[in-house]
């Protein structure tokens, strides 16, 4: 019995070994982040979206103002050193600065969320599609395609409409209409790898279903998993930019950088700073995310180019 | 081809059947009617309303009924504009959403093929650098920041055109919203027809064309357009749908009087069957789209005869 | 005048490893009427040599030197010059008949457009002169299947069509790109047969391409073995066959199957092809040569009349009698 399971253990062993198919006992990963890290515009972004992230999570600590208070001293104030309001102030006097970094906040963690919920929700239709097959697979992709020939914006207006517009609400609102990329995806991805020789080889030896799961094809999932997980985070981001510039994102006096340029397209005459920062500071994380995403996909896939 | 065709008209009915009850049972599943909100009004002319829109009957019968009016074309009685019907309003407003979002799809499938054509020609010279660029920038500069600094740009800093608003098809004011959502869809036209005509260029068949003597332009319009077309065509599904999106932002950033703005001020009033009416539509039209790129995929494509 | 002569042609590729030469100092004339074998391994530089001719190299790639069609220049001349040639009076044949027909065009209209450049013919006279030319290839119902896309057809049938193409405006050279590569055994020796007998009625001459002995054998009058992008050997089949006198066309010999010596065990070359961005300095198959001498590895053999056969051309330091000895001990291992 004993030497049974060892037996076993070593079979799984020689398998997940043979799925790895890494010749020179380099893995795969450590090629990856080589090849990522020769990606000079990726790595680039991935350091300017570090510190976006960094600014909007620790930037309101340490700065003087806080979001929602007046500057009597300063209203829609062009970008200053007076008070540190390197940003400007809006027409009520809030320090620009700040109120950008707090709606980056809100935006990033709609964008964090919504891609942890829709890529779970992706992997587990994608996964389950593909390894049951049949005809539990043919109605699950059918819902996909019906997904997708939808105008997510009008329903997620109605969602939003209907439901209200409290930050977990929008996350569930974008999260409905996020997740199907990955599912296709996934599912591809599971179906050849259940028809690879390794999967095959694992089954002849005995190894269980469940094992086969983790051991193999999850493992083999997760160069794509990350792949489609960069590209998810700039379109949900996007997605809650574009709710909340039509005023049906969160509501005052939370913030996002979708409320902030929609303010400031209203006073763009005037004040044009309060639409530029925020419009530079989303474009630029969808600019770096979308750059990273690219990395990745050469990184972890070269032979799609 | 025919059967395939009927086939997949076929399709679209449970997708459309599934957003219509979905949405139907999301709206009446909201807590508080419609008129609760309102100023109070007496138990009768409560009364009278809740039969006016057929409240007072069950809801499959309630449902029964809207898919029966859809069928005759009809979206029903809007809930705040009490004169209006839903079609009037959107009577009112599609030619707007048409004219700009039809217009500047047509373009730039033009524009968009062109410029891919020339970048994959002549890689590495400025117009492939230019169609790199509008990629790049399509993709991180969403619509509402471009829609701004395009007003900012020509109409507030150089006041060469008006900011906004509508005025009965009056080109000066279509110019810009319509350039915006061309921006958008060439940047990703353009890059999906440069990437494929390259890849169809470096094609074995067009090596065999190469040797057969024929000049470059038979090359590329008789032998490597079509097939460089195809992903184009696929793209153009999920691009109408993206552009209904953009539309409705540009309608947004411009103050256009269009379907988008509609949809908005419903959602904004609360106006249950305007909204729902306008998701309705709005699914039927991305549905016969996205069937009409795949029928011309199929009668494009020799390979594909079901 | 030869039909085509061939001068020191070279290749070579721009790649970001740096300038990669493909083919080096290839010489070859070829008379109206005959037929030129071009062998070598896959990466031995035969292909790319009658890309350069055709003007069909990929974009990063130049070559050097003079390919003389009737006296003209293919390599230096103009693309309108060039294109009023190619598919007229030398047309080419590729290896692999799936993908190189356009998949999103009618054979007909694949034909016709030959014709109609090259011989001025309207779409009609030309559609008649392709029914005529399938059929001479021998496609069942020519007539009909002419109008099909190519999908339709089996890989042995497109590889006809893409003959049958080539052949339309009688062309003086055919240059084959391993024809039969991607083909069945059976469908092979077909299509070999079909060259043979088009040849005999056309005259056309034939540069045939290819890494398979036996098709050479059937079909050719000279042969030249290549190797890292050079000429090894060459001369008449008869003399590359029965006496060849370079060490590697002594291996590739030794590596075909052969019916009448049954018994004897088929022998492979060992080692791989030379890596083209890191050729050795001397000849390239010193590598994997049995014969192999300090001056093969630094010095790069000419290629020069051969001392036993002044009809055969070899690059090779060592004298064909040296190699006898252990031809006979390479071909028992």
């Amino acid at each position: 019995m004993l030497f049974r399971s060892k037996q076993k253990a070593m079979a799984e062993a020689m398998a997940a070994n043979l799925s790895m198919a890494a010749v020179e006992g380099r893995s795969p990963w450590a090629d990856a982040r080589e090849r990522f890290l020769r990606n000079k515009a990726a790595v680039v972004s991935l350091i300017l979206l570090v510190l976006v992230v960094l600014a909007c999570v620790f930037g309101p600590m340490l700065l003087p103002h806080s979001y929602e208070d007046t500057d009597w001293d300063a209203m829609a104030m062009a970008p200053t050193w007076h008070n540190l309001h390197l940003f400007g102030t809006d027409d009520l006097g809030r320090d620009l600065l700040v109120r950008t970094l707090i709606g980056g906040r809100i935006s990033l963690m709609v964008g964090l969320l919504a891609t942890i919920a829709s890529v779970t929700i992706g992997i587990v239709w994608g996964a389950t599609a593909g390894f049951l097959g049949g005809k539990v697979d043919t109605v699950m992709m059918r819902i996909v395609d019906m997904m997708y020939a939808v105008p997510y914006l009008l329903i997620a207006i109605l969602m939003v409409t209907l439901l209200g517009r409290e930050f977990y609400l929008v996350v569930l609102t974008i999260t409905v209409f996020s997740w199907m990329d990955m599912a296709r995806v996934v599912r591809g991805q599971t179906l050849s790898v259940k028809s690879k020789e390794f999967v095959e080889a694992a089954r002849a030896i005995g190894v269980s279903t469940g094992s086969i799961i983790f051991r193999h094809v999850v493992p083999n999932l997760l160069g794509i998993v990350v792949i489609y997980t960069t590209v998810t985070v700039p379109g949900v981001i996007l997605t809650e930019s574009v709710l909340s510039f039509l005023g049906l994102g969160v509501q005052e006096p939370m913030t996002s950088w979708g409320v902030l340029i929609e303010d400031g397209t209203g006073v763009m005459e005037t004040t044009p700073w309060m639409l530029l920062f925020p419009a530079a500071m989303l474009s630029l994380t969808l600019y770096c995310a979308n750059y990273i995403g690219d990395g990745m996909r050469d990184a972890l896939d070269p032979k799609d180019r | 081809m025919w059967s395939y065709a009927l086939r997949r008209v076929l399709m679209t009915i449970p997708t459309l059947l599934l957003v219509i009850t979905v949405c139907y049972l999301m709206l009446h599943a909201t807590p508080g009617g419609p008129f609760d909100t309102e100023r109070k009004v007496s138990a009768a002319v409560m009364a009278n309303l809740q039969a006016k829109y057929h409240l007072d009957l069950p809801l499959w019968q309630q449902y029964l009924l809207y898919l029966k009016s859809l069928l005759q074309g009809d979206l029903g009685a809007s809930f705040r504009y009490a004169d209006w019907s839903v079609n009037e309003l959107v009577g009112n407003a599609l030619p707007v959403s048409l004219a700009i979002g039809g217009g500047s799809l047509l373009i730039s499938v033009f524009i968009g093929v062109a410029l891919g054509i020339v970048a994959a020609l002549r890689q590495n010279s400025l117009i492939d650098y230019f169609v790199m660029l509008v990629g790049n920038l399509g993709s991180a500069f969403p619509s509402f920041v471009i829609g701004p600094v395009l007003i900012l740009l020509f109409a507030i800093w150089l006041s060469v055109l008006p900011a906004g608003g509508w005025n009965d098809f009056d080109p000066r004011y279509m110019v810009l919203p319509i350039a915006l959502l061309t921006f958008i869809n060439v940047s990703t036209i353009g890059r999906v027809m440069r990437g494929s005509l390259i890849e169809v260029l470096n094609s074995n068949f067009i090596r065999t064309a190469r040797a057969k003597g024929l000049p470059l332009r038979t090359i590329v319009f008789r032998h490597a357009l079509k097939p460089a077309l195809m992903p184009v065509v696929s793209v153009l599904g999920p691009l109408a749908i993206s552009s209904i999106t953009s539309a409705v932002v540009t309608e947004s950033v411009f103050s256009l009087p269009g379907l988008g703005k509609l949809i908005i001020n419903g959602a904004s009033n609360r106006d249950y069957t305007l909204v729902l009416g306008l998701v309705v539509l709005v699914t039927v039209f991305a549905v016969i789209l996205n069937l009409l790129v795949d029928l011309a995929y199929a009668y494009l494509d020799p390979k594909i005869r079901y | 005048m030869s039909l085509l002569q061939v001068n020191n042609l070279g290749v070579q590729f721009q790649t970001p490893d740096g300038l990669v030469s493909a083919v080096n100092g290839v010489s070859f004339e070829l008379q109206a009427g005959q037929t030129l074998g071009i062998v070598g391994e896959s990466g031995s530089g035969k292909s790319q040599s009658v890309l350069a001719m055709m003007g069909l190299l990929a974009k990063n790639g130049k070559a050097t030197g003079e390919a003389l069609y009737n006296g003209q220049n293919l390599l230096t001349m103009s693309p309108k010059q060039l294109n009023g040639i190619r598919g007229d009076r030398v047309s080419m044949i590729f290896q692999d008949p799936m993908t190189s027909l356009n998949p999103y065009l009618t054979v007909e209209r694949q034909m016709t457009e030959v014709l109609e450049l090259h011989k001025g013919m309207t779409r009609r006279e030309a559609k008649k002169r392709a029914i005529s030319l399938l059929e001479a290839v021998r496609i069942p119902e020519a007539a009909r299947r002419i109008d099909m896309y190519p999908h339709e057809f089996s890989g042995g049938m497109r590889q006809r069509v893409m003959i049958a193409m080539a052949l339309l405006c009688e062309p003086e050279v055919l240059i084959a790109d391993e024809p039969t590569t991607a083909l069945d055994v059976t469908v092979q020796a077909q299509i070999l047969s079909l060259l043979k007998d088009l040849q005999r009625d056309f005259g056309t001459a034939i540069v045939m391409i290819t890494h398979d002995l036996g098709v050479v054998a059937g079909l050719c009058e000279k042969v030249m073995v290549m190797y890292g992008g050079r000429v090894m050997e060459y001369g008449s089949a008869n003399d590359i066959f029965y006496q060849p006198s370079h060490p590697y066309t002594i291996g590739l010999l030794g590596a075909l199957p052969r019916l009448d010596h049954d018994g004897s065990e088929l022998v492979s070359i060992p080692g791989n092809p030379p890596n083209m961005a890191n050729m050795p300095k001397g000849c390239p198959f010193s590598e994997r040569c049995t014969h192999v001498s300090e001056l093969c590895v630094g010095t790069l053999p000419p290629l020069a009349a051969s001392a036993a056969n002044p009809a055969v051309l070899r690059a090779c330091h060592k004298a064909p009698a040296e190699l006898k000895p252990s031809v006979e001990v390479v071909a028992h291992v």
